[in-house]
């Protein structure tokens, strides 16, 4: 009798262990040198929809930006497909909605190539953004 | 390759060099002579065809399209994948 409900307890726990499991995904924080990163404007979104360094280049910034461009391209490469769109209009797409979500403080790249840093208002856009 | 029309206030009106033919086509003639003398204060037409040929750039539009059809499910993309974005 004890022994079944210790299974049941151990089987719930499992179950509930794997809802945790498949919901973590969609709810992934970034890296904590990623959002460092981020938040002392040292890396920045670029109009491509790629990361990249603002200022003076370390091997650990471009580390932090290369492993997250790869996991873009991934999912910009996936994505695209589903869309029967080019990678690069796919991660021009995501660049365009990348720098929109950033927040006030964080670094973006203006159309002209430069880095600004997003104020309260709203960020200088390439022409062809929505 | 360019084509030059002059007129000056000198030269002689078609209507005094060929009185018969204005007669039959006085109504096409009438704008054809107005349009000549308004030309005529300028003092030249010029019609020059370019010498590059013209190229209608589509890039542009084509890729705007395609943003703008791939917008929302990029947002969803940024939104769903915090950890990268």
């Amino acid at each position: 009798m004890l022994k079944t409900r210790t299974r049941l307890i151990a089987a719930a726990l499992v179950v509930a262990g794997g809802a945790i499991a498949l919901a973590t995904p969609a709810l992934a924080q970034r890296d904590p040198a990623y959002a460092a990163a981020r938040a002392a404007g040292q890396v920045g979104e670029k109009i491509d929809g790629y990361l990249g360094v603002v200022g003076a280049s370390t091997p650990a910034l471009q580390a932090i930006v290369n492993d997250i461009n790869i996991k873009r391209r991934a999912l910009y490469a996936q994505k695209a497909q589903a869309a029967n769109a080019t990678l690069d209009e796919y991660a021009l797409t995501a660049g365009c909605q990348a720098i929109l979500a950033t927040k006030p403080g964080e670094k973006y790249q203006a159309p002209d190539g430069s880095w600004q840093t997003r104020g309260s208002g709203p960020p200088q856009r390439d022409a062809r953004c929505p | 390759m360019s084509k030059r029309y002059e007129w000056t206030a000198a030269s002689p009106s078609p209507r005094s060099v060929r009185p018969e033919l204005v007669e039959g086509r006085r109504t096409l003639r009438a704008p054809v002579a107005a349009a000549l003398l308004a030309a005529a204060a300028s003092s030249c037409v010029t019609v020059e065809a370019p010498d590059k040929p013209i190229v209608i750039e589509l890039n542009v539009n084509i890729r705007q399209e395609v943003i703008y059809r791939l917008a929302a499910d990029a947002k969803n993309t940024v939104e769903e994948n915090e950890d990268i974005f």
